[in-house]
Order: C-alpha cells, then sequence, then structure tokens
C-alpha cells in the first residue's frame, strides 16, 4: 500500500468523483464525508510523500511498473510535494467551507458539485505530481474541464463566462499540447526526466524554440499572466463563490508551477533560448503586476478587484521565476504559497459577505468589523500580507523578490515591486475603510435571512473555522518562512540544498 | 529543392494555418456556435500535427508482421496512442461547451456574442 | 561593551502585546480592562528599568536571534541608545496611560477597546525600535508601528480623521517602502545588518551606492519625523485624540523616526564615513531649514494643537541637527533631546487636551483669561513653553546646550545661529498662549475649573520632571549618562574627554 501513495495522491480523488453523484442519491451528507475524506487522505498522502522526498529522497513511481521513458512516472520531489500538500489543503479546506452554501440543494445539484470539485482537486494534483509532460495534458484537461461546469453553476452571467473561459482555456491547452508536439519530435521521449537529458544538445533547434514558446504561451495563458488575462475576471467574478477561492488560490499557481517545472527542470533555464523567453516574461510580468494593480484599484466589485489583483499576484510569481536566480525562485515558490493562501483567504471572506448580506459591491457595505469580528479579522491580517507589511506572509515573498532582484541588478523589478505595494495599499484600504469604518445609510448591504442573531453577522462555524485557519496561517508562515525554505523551499530549486 | 520542401515541411505548413485560422475563428466570429465549430479545428489541426509526426516513409502499421523486423520499418505508435487521448478530450471540451450554449440559450436567448454581453449588462 | 544572554528586551515588546489581546478580550468590562493596561505600563517599567544597571555598567543585554528570514534574524539587544528611547516611551505610556483613561472617559468615546488594544500594540513596537539589533528587526517594528498607530488616527471615524488617516498612511507606507529598498541593498552588500557602534557600512560599496541607500533610510525615517518637506501628515494625524497626539506624536511615532535616523547615522553609516561623504551636510541643512520654516509656520496656527503639531516638527528636527553634525556632543545632544522634548512636549499636549475636555475650546483666541479657571495646568503649559523655548533649569537646556556646543566643534557656527533664532521663535509662538490665558480678561470663563484629577496629575508629573531633568539631567534613568556612554561608543573616544555639560 505505502509504495502507491503518489499513485493515490491523484487516483483516491478521482475516485471519490466518480461515485459522488451515485453516492448523493442514497445520504447527502455521506457524499460530503466521503469529499472530504478523500482529499484528506490525499492530503496526508502528500505531506507523508513530501516528508518522504525531503528525508529519504526523490520519489520515483512508475505506473504499471513500465520504467520510464516508456511507462509513465510520477515523480516526488520537494517541488512537487510541497505543491501537491498546498493544493489539497486550501482544497480540503474549502471543500469544508462550502457546506453552508449547499444546505438547501438537491441530491443531483450537490453529488455533481462534489464530484467536479473532486475532479479539479484530482486533475490539479496530477499535474503537480506528474513526470510526463502529455500525462500532464491529460490532468490539465480533467481539471479544465471541470472547472467550466462548477464556474457555469453560478447562475446566468457565469455561464458566459465559463464559456469563453472555455474557448481560451482549450486555446491555452492546444498550445501546451502543440508545444509537447515540437519537443517530442526532436527528443523522442515525453518523459521530463529523460527529456532533460536529450534537450541540452539540441537547444539550437528552431523546432525546440517553437515548442518553448508555445509552452510558455499555453501555460501563460492558464496562469492568466498578463496580457492573456482575459478570463480571469470574469470568471472570479460569477463563479460560484463557494469554490472561487480555491480556483482562484490554486488553479492559476499550479499553472504558474508548470511553467517553472517545464523551463527549469526539463530545459534548464541556463540555455539561451529559454533566457531569452525568461527575460521577456519577466519585463511583461513586471507590466503585469503594475496593470493588474492599476484595474485593481479602479474596480467597484469586491470579488472583480481580487481578481484583478490575483492578474498582478501571478506576474510577482513569474517576475521572480523569470530573474532565475536562486532568491528570486525562492521568493516566487514562497510568494506562490502565500498567495495561495491569501487569496484563498480573502475569496472566502468575500464569499461569506456574499452569504450573509447577498452584497459585493464596496460601496454598499459598511460597518462590517463589529458584526463579524472573526471574519474581518482573518481579512485585515491577508490585506495587509497582499500589501506586505511584516510581520505578515507577503512580506516575506516580497523580501526574496527584491533580494533577487537586487542581485540580477534588475532595478526596473524592484520598483515595480514597491509600486505595486503601494497600489495595494491603495485598494486594500479602500476596502478597509469601509469594512472597518462607514457608517452604515439606510438602504445598504441589508441582513438576508440566515438565520443568524440580530445582532451578529458571523459567520456559521464550518465557514469561519477555514477562514481563520487561512487567517493564523498567514501569520504562521510570515514567522516560520524561514523554517520553510530552509527546510523544504531550497529543495525545490534546481541547484538547490545549499 | 521544392519536393523536399513538399513531402518534409510544406505539410506542417498546412497544419500551421489550419491552427491559425482555428484561433482566428475563436477570437473572430461573434457566433457561439462558430466559435466551437474553430475551436475543433484547432483541435484537428494539434491532431493532426501529431499523427504527421509518427509517420515515416516506406514503413507499414506498428502491427508486427512475421518476417518484417526492425523499429525502422514500423511508424511510431505512440502519437496515435497520445491523439486518442486528445480526440476524447476534444470531444468532451465540445460536449461541455454545447451543454454551456444549451443554458445560455436559455438565459439570454441569444447566441450572438455582443447581444449576449450587452444582456449580461443588464 | 560586555555581551549577556538576556530575555528581558523580548519581555519587553510581548508583555503590551499580551495586554493588547487582554485588553480585546475584556472589551465589555472597562475596569478590567483599563487594569491590563495600567499592569502592562507598570510591568513594562520594571522590565526595562531592571536592565538599566547592568547597561549602564556597560553590558549589553541581548537575547539568542531568532531566524526570520534566511541569513537575518529576529534580534532584540539592550545598549545605551536603546535605553533612553525604551526608558523613556515606557515612563511615558504609564502616565499617558492614566491621562488617556481620564480623557477618553471624559470624553465618552466609542470604541475604546480598540484604542487601548491599539496604543498596546504601539508600545510594542516601539520597544522592539527601541531594542532592535538589526535593520530587518527595526523594519518590522518600524512597520507594526506604522499600521497599528493608524487605527488611533482615525479613532473619530468621521470624514475629518478618515482624511488623515489616508494622508498617513500615504507618508509612512510610501516611505516605508523605500527603507525597505535600502535595507535590502544594505542586505546584499553587508548581510546580516547588525548595528555597530560606529557603523558597519564603511568600504563594502563605492561612495556613490553608500550615499544612494544612506538617502532611502533617512527618506524612510525622515518621513515618522516629520522633517520638511515630509511632516505633512503629522498636523493632519492632530485629528487623532489629545492623548494620542501626546505619546504617539511627541514620544513614540515621531521619536521612532528621529530614534531611525540616529540609528542610522551613529550605528549603521558611522560619524566617519558620512564624513567622508558629505551626505550628513544635505540632512542637516534640511534640518535647519526645518527647525526654523516650521516655526514661522507654528507662529500662524490657531488650532492650539496644529501650533504644538508645528512646533513638534521643528523639535524634531533638532535631533536630527544633532545627529548630522557628527560630532560627538551633538550626537549626545540629539538623544537628549529625544528625552527632552519628549517630556516637555507631552506635557503641551496633556494640557491642550484637558482645556479640550474641560472647555471644549480648541482656538487659541479662544483662550483669553483661561489661566484663572486652570491655573494649575496653564502654569504646567507656560513652563514646558519655557522649556521648548530653551530656558535655563528646564531640560531643553540642557540638549540645546549640547547641540550647540557640538556645532562648534563641528565648525558649523552658522547652526548655533539656527539655534538661538530657533528659540527666539518658539519663544515668540508658545509664552503668547500662556500670556493669553493669564492676563488677558474674558468673562466667558467662570463655569469651567481645574481639569479632572486623573489628567491633571499625569500634567503635574510631566512639568515637574521637566524641571527636575533640567537641574539633574541624571535624576531619572540616568538619560544622560545613556546618551553620553552611546556618543562615545559612536565616535570612539572616552566618556571623559566627551565634554559637555
Amino acid at each position: 500500500m505505502r509504495e502507491h501513495i503518489p499513485a493515490l495522491i491523484a487516483i483516491i480523488p478521482l475516485m471519490a468523483a466518480l461515485i459522488a453523484p451515485v453516492v448523493a442519491y442514497f445520504s447527502m451528507w455521506l457524499v460530503r464525508g466521503i469529499s472530504i475524506l478523500a482529499i484528506l487522505t490525499a492530503h496526508i498522502f502528500s505531506l507523508n510523500a513530501l516528508y518522504h522526498s525531503l528525508t529519504v529522497g526523490t520519489w520515483h513511481y512508475y505506473f504499471g511498473d513500465w520504467a520510464p521513458p516508456w511507462g509513465i512516472e510520477y515523480v516526488i520531489d520537494p517541488l512537487s510535494g510541497s505543491m501537491a500538500s498546498l493544493v489539497s489543503f486550501i482544497s480540503l479546506l474549502v471543500a469544508f467551507y462550502a457546506g453552508p452554501y449547499l444546505k438547501d440543494d438537491t441530491w443531483l445539484k450537490k453529488g455533481i458539485f462534489y464530484g467536479l470539485y473532486l475532479l479539479i482537486t484530482s486533475g490539479l494534483l496530477g499535474m503537480v505530481i506528474t513526470g510526463d509532460l502529455f500525462n500532464l495534458y491529460v490532468f490539465l484537461e480533467i481539471s479544465s474541464l471541470a472547472t467550466y461546469a462548477i464556474i457555469a453553476s453560478g447562475g446566468r452571467k457565469a455561464t458566459v463566462a465559463a464559456f469563453r473561459y472555455l474557448l481560451i482555456g482549450t486555446i491555452a491547452a492546444s498550445f501546451y499540447l502543440l508545444g509537447i508536439g515540437y519537443l517530442y519530435a526532436v527528443t523522442g521521449t515525453l518523459n521530463m526526466a529523460d527529456m532533460a537529458g536529450r534537450i541540452q544538445e539540441l537547444m539550437s533547434s528552431p523546432a525546440v524554440l517553437i515548442g518553448i514558446a508555445m509552452i510558455v504561451v499555453g501555460m501563460g495563458l492558464k496562469a492568466a499572466v498578463f496580457p492573456m488575462h482575459g478570463w480571469l475576471p470574469d470568471a472570479y467574478t460569477y463563479a460560484p463563490p463557494q469554490v472561487t477561492a480555491f480556483i482562484a488560490g490554486v488553479m492559476t499557481k499550479v499553472s504558474a508551477y508548470v511553467l517553472f517545472r517545464v523551463t527549469f527542470f526539463v530545459l534548464g533555464a541556463a540555455n539561451g533560448p529559454v533566457y531569452a523567453a525568461l527575460t521577456v516574461m519577466g519585463w511583461i510580468a513586471a507590466v503585469g503586476i503594475v496593470m493588474g494593480s492599476v484595474m485593481a484599484i479602479a474596480q467597484k466589485d469586491f470579488r472583480r478587484m481580487l481578481a484583478y489583483s490575483s492578474v498582478a499576484q501571478i506576474g510577482y510569481i513569474v517576475l521572480g521565476i523569470s530573474l532565475g536566480n536562486m532568491l528570486g525562485l525562492i521568493g516566487a515558490l514562497l510568494h506562490i504559497l502565500n498567495h495561495a493562501v491569501m487569496k484563498s483567504c480573502l475569496f472566502l471572506v468575500a464569499g461569506g459577505i456574499k452569504w450573509r448580506t447577498g452584497e459585493h459591491s464596496i460601496a454598499k457595505l459598511a460597518e462590517l468589523s463589529g458584526k463579524m469580528p472573526l471574519t474581518m479579522g482573518a481579512f485585515l491580517v491577508a490585506a495587509l500580507s497582499m500589501v506586505g507589511l511584516p510581520p505578515t506572509a507577503g512580506f516575506f515573498s516580497k523580501w526574496y523578490l527584491v533580494l533577487g532582484a537586487l542581485d540580477a541588478n534588475m532595478w526596473p523589478f524592484v520598483i515595480v515591486i514597491i509600486l505595486s505595494s503601494l497600489l495595494n495599499a491603495i485598494y486594500f484600504f479602500r476596502v478597509i475603510e469601509n469594512f472597518f469604518l462607514k457608517k452604515r445609510e439606510a438602504g445598504e448591504a441589508v441582513k438576508r435571512e440566515t438565520g443568524a442573531p440580530k445582532e451578529s453577522l458571523e459567520l456559521p462555524v464550518t465557514m469561519l473555522i477555514p477562514i481563520v485557519i487561512l487567517g493564523i496561517g498567514i501569520l504562521a508562515i510570515g514567522i516560520l518562512n524561514s523554517q520553510i525554505v530552509t527546510n523544504i523551499l531550497q529543495y525545490s530549486v534546481p541547484g538547490g540544498g545549499l | 529543392m521544392m519536393e523536399n520542401l513538399m513531402s518534409g515541411y510544406l505539410i506542417y505548413w498546412l497544419i500551421g494555418v489550419l491552427f491559425v485560422i482555428g484561433i482566428h475563428g475563436i477570437i473572430q466570429k461573434n457566433n457561439f456556435i462558430k466559435k466551437i465549430m474553430a475551436m475543433n479545428i484547432m483541435q484537428v489541426a494539434v491532431i493532426i500535427f501529431f499523427l504527421v509526426l509518427g509517420q515515416k516513409t516506406g514503413a507499414t502499421l506498428p502491427i508486427l508482421i512475421h518476417g518484417v523486423e526492425g523499429a525502422e520499418n514500423y511508424i511510431n505508435p505512440l502519437p496515435h496512442a497520445l491523439m486518442l487521448t486528445a480526440i476524447v478530450v476534444s470531444l468532451s471540451t465540445t460536449g461541455v461547451a454545447l451543454a454551456l450554449l444549451l443554458r445560455i440559450q436559455k438565459h439570454f436567448d441569444e447566441l450572438e456574442e455582443p447581444d449576449v454581453l450587452r444582456g449580461m449588462d443588464q | 561593551m560586555e555581551f549577556v544572554l538576556d530575555y528581558r528586551p523580548l519581555w519587553a515588546v510581548l508583555i503590551s502585546l499580551i495586554a493588547a489581546a487582554l485588553i480585546m478580550v475584556s472589551g465589555r468590562y472597562p475596569n478590567l480592562r483599563e487594569t491590563w493596561t495600567i499592569a502592562a505600563a507598570v510591568g513594562k517599567i520594571i522590565i526595562v528599568y531592571s536592565m538599566l544597571p547592568a547597561v549602564l555598567s556597560g553590558q549589553v543585554l541581548e537575547m539568542e536571534p531568532i531566524d526570520i528570514v534566511q541569513g537575518i534574524s529576529l534580534h532584540l539587544r539592550a545598549d545605551s541608545m536603546g535605553m533612553i528611547f525604551a526608558a523613556l516611551a515606557s515612563l511615558l505610556w504609564l502616565v499617558t496611560s492614566f491621562y488617556s483613561i481620564g480623557y477618553m472617559r471624559g470624553d465618552k468615546a466609542k470604541h475604546q477597546t480598540g484604542y487601548f488594544a491599539s496604543f498596546a500594540v504601539c508600545l510594542s513596537a516601539t520597544m522592539g525600535i527601541a531594542f532592535a539589533a538589526n535593520l530587518i528587526t527595526f523594519f518590522v517594528f518600524y512597520e507594526i508601528l506604522t499600521i497599528a498607530t493608524y487605527p488611533l488616527v482615525i479613532h473619530k471615524r468621521n470624514q475629518e480623521a478618515i482624511n488623515g488617516g489616508r494622508k498617513y498612511l500615504a507618508y509612512t507606507l510610501i516611505a516605508g517602502q523605500l527603507f525597505l529598498i535600502g535595507i535590502i541593498w544594505t542586505q546584499i552588500i553587508a548581510p546580516g545588518g547588525e548595528f555597530v557602534p560606529g557603523g558597519f557600512m564603511a568600504g563594502k560599496a563605492t561612495a556613490g551606492t553608500l550615499s544612494i541607500i544612506f538617502t532611502l533610510m533617512i527618506l524612510g525615517t525622515a518621513v515618522k519625523a516629520g522633517v520638511m518637506p515630509l511632516h505633512g501628515w503629522l498636523p493632519t494625524a492632530m485629528v487623532a485624540p489629545t492623548p494620542v497626539s501626546a505619546l504617539l506624536h511627541a514620544v513614540a511615532v515621531v521619536k521612532a523616526g528621529a530614534f531611525g535616523i540616529l540609528r542610522i547615522i551613529g550605528y549603521v553609516f558611522g560619524p566617519e564615513l558620512l564624513n567622508q561623504l558629505g551626505v550628513a551636510d544635505v540632512l542637516a541643512w534640511i534640518a535647519a531649514f526645518t527647525i526654523i520654516v516650521s516655526s514661522l509656520i507654528a507662529m500662524k496656527q490657531d488650532h492650539l494643537k496644529r501650533r504644538l503639531a508645528f512646533s513638534t516638527i521643528g523639535q524634531l528636527s533638532y535631533v536630527v541637527l544633532g545627529g548630522a553634525l557628527l560630532t560627538p556632543l551633538g550626537l549626545l545632544g540629539g538623544m537628549y533631546h529625544i528625552v527632552a522634548h519628549a517630556f516637555m512636549k507631552i506635557t503641551l499636549f496633556f494640557c491642550a487636551g484637558a482645556i479640550h475636555i474641560r472647555t471644549h475650546k480648541d482656538y487659541i483666541s479662544q483662550m483669553r483669561g483661561i489661566g484663572k479657571q486652570m491655573p494649575i495646568t496653564m502654569a504646567a503649559f507656560t513652563l514646558a513653553s519655557f522649556g521648548i523655548a530653551g530656558f535655563p533649569f528646564i531640560v531643553g537646556f540642557i540638549s540645546k546646550w549640547n547641540l550647540a556646543i557640538g556645532a562648534l566643534q563641528a565648525g558649523k557656527a552658522l547652526y548655533v545661529a539656527v539655534l538661538i533664532g530657533s528659540a527666539m521663535l518658539s519663544t515668540a509662538y508658545l509664552i503668547p498662549v500662556g500670556y493669553m490665558a493669564f492676563f488677558k480678561e474674558s468673562t466667558e470663563f467662570n463655569s469651567f475649573g481645574e481639569a479632572r484629577l486623573d489628567m491633571l496629575i499625569p500634567i503635574v508629573i510631566t512639568a515637574v520632571v521637566s524641571v527636575l531633568l533640567g537641574i539633574f539631567p541624571n535624576a531619572i534613568a540616568n538619560f544622560y549618562d545613556l546618551a553620553a556612554m552611546s556618543a562615545s561608543q559612536i565616535v570612539d573616544i572616552s566618556l571623559e574627554l566627551l565634554g559637555g555639560l
């Protein structure tokens, strides 16, 4: 049993997804239990595999005992192990949080929701741990298709957003597939490690160049790197609130992870064309950081503001990757972790506010701090972290990114990062002012009848616990970041372990 | 030279054209059904690309035939296997897309993008 | 210097943080809540002052560093300079706490729980700043202070307060980010960034790079210290309740900026290096400019707290000037002025607050004859005014005397003229308030009377301390010795050669 753990990480949620609708027919609470149990198991296995990769070494798992390059290989190194743990952890919290939203749904809706949700989880976990480029594409499509469907369940406008996301997502996946086609054509292998060994001498080939460009474009689209972010604001804004946190927190991050994995572990970034592609990406990311932040300031809808802020934050990650030095990469990875936690927390808060007040417009929300103190406390921590103030987590990824940028002598990037923190401060303090200070006027954001006691709007415990855990997590990551970096992240970057 | 181009690279150029036509259609067409059709064209281009990769002059099907030995006499089966998966993916994507269109049709009574977007603003 | 492992600096930081949590929890029971504040303030004083003998004997108490970022640690250490600030802030916190309780209850203010909690967090951050042993620790607490002060600035929750808060954040956050660039740059050229008396940056990079880093760091700290033209937030932030203005805008926040400048000059770059770079001269000019111009602006303000705010801006630049002179007595004077100005200005703010609570008058022109009604308050006010103007036997004289000698040591007599000119201007803008209060007749003030006792006692205490320290500079916490010790360590001469008073 234990030797199959790498495969089970992705397969358990997949199996649970298949039986979820059936189980839902028999028992409403059983389907929830099974879903949470499946994700929890995946999480425990991920942590176990991560621990194994840190103590024993990289864990190679050959599917059906077919050794690579013929068979499909799952690889758990510190990088994929920590990503899998992160994905499953956020997924677990959001699954827990989703409960009250689905209270009044029929068994079919509930079953399908959990089925789709587990499919996304399984797809993302598979993308993270696979060591095979085509297998990655399959998992990418599994998670994407499920995402389109789950976004579409958000109502009238969501169907359009989901449809447009589907078109763009398919373009992205096709680009990625074409890219690996080119790489396959010159190397004759799809296994990442195998390809990494063979591709070095072929770097000057035009086919490799086209392949790299296509993979970068494809994953850039999926990760919503500026200016390929067009699908993101609508998708995040109209998706059902209970899953936005998961999609926003993790999905784009996994694509960024793939970008990192392919450029550094398969192609080897020291080489000419990859280096050039990364440099271009870095500058685009820098523009994206500023544009995303500026667009976020212009938004009136809380969730849309968070969505544009995600565009900017993805820019941080890509920027760190493009710097290519140790510090920049650690910064990028730390920011993947930080942003997953922060943005999930913020979207959970946004969902909670919507659930209580039915309102998303920043201007109409007022006087929430007294009514939902814990939720607002978590929001405050997440917002300060987004701005990047110590001792929250966001400060430390920024610290590494600036350090990396200075190390690479990229002054403009330093200025961009600093400028973006200030822009973040503008739009988050605007929200803070409204939530904490503004007096409610007549006709604004009235409480919905959700069975809460009169004075308090605090969320039910099932929704509150994930929010509070993430809020504490932000502080914990901030305080323990040195442990995270020394024990995990520095083994995750190429040439790491210094 | 010309012949080399024809047999060697022209087919890739044609695939490239097909791919670009697909993307152009997705972006440019207003009708959602046409967008889906363009999407399919794009996916087909990718599939053909892989199939062409596996092709070899003078080789036969990748089924072991008695007397024919050596890998060079068989075409590469792997791209075909991959494309079976890709076709399934393409099929399900189209399925999801059509299901979404049914919903959009129900909500907005329109399948032209500008009209639907106008409907969203209301 | 002798380094001793000791966790008291950490406890000094933590005690008010714990108190903040307790205050939040016990919001429903005002008396219990205020007990936590007072208990933490007393506890903090005990912790800080228990370290005093050791520090005076030349020891440096420091905790085991805790890694926060790879290669850089959270590191607290009580040295002579940090002790000045910590002893000052902890002492004045207790005084202000009593005053705050009287003020807030007298004002029937809302959101008192958040107010006292934020106050406690601010004090934690101040302790952290005082005891920070390296740049990153300093920065972490510096930013915590920025954020923790924000709820206090916007305490009144009206549009004016919100605007004041926005302006405050805009100034301090931008400055913080510039400071951050400087720190990260330092991290690259001189990893660790541990404060060393006399600086550690010499020879680490070219003169140009060092000048840019110095400028970035000074920009970051000068905003909090209200150096012109970066002072814009300070008068606007006066919308905060008076105890906030008193402790934070006379002691903790603005002094954190001034203290930061002295730390950077004395412990990061060092006078010797700065002399070579020549950038400190620019800072000295700006400080001199601020001293004069802010005094001129102060004369035109009719709102008492605004006048005091501009007076604060000018007085803070004394500290900056003292540092920028790069001479031992200049540094000594600058450090001692942190103490001197704190006691005098807190007295003035306390008086302004007492007047506000009693009479709801904020404008100087309305205060004719108020001295008849509130003689003790106004006497304290007048006394502190003389102190700010630099009259002998009041604490302000000692620091200014040393600053003047320091300027002469540096061979820059022009600054002595600035100091004298500023003293005259201070007389011109503060003494008339006392004059109006005592010697102008008004029928308006018949129904009031002396301030509440819980506000009056802190006023009297701070006023008396101002005089006491003016006669015996070491009377409390050996402030003068600490400043002298620190100055002699920075310029590396023996205490006997330091001179001064």
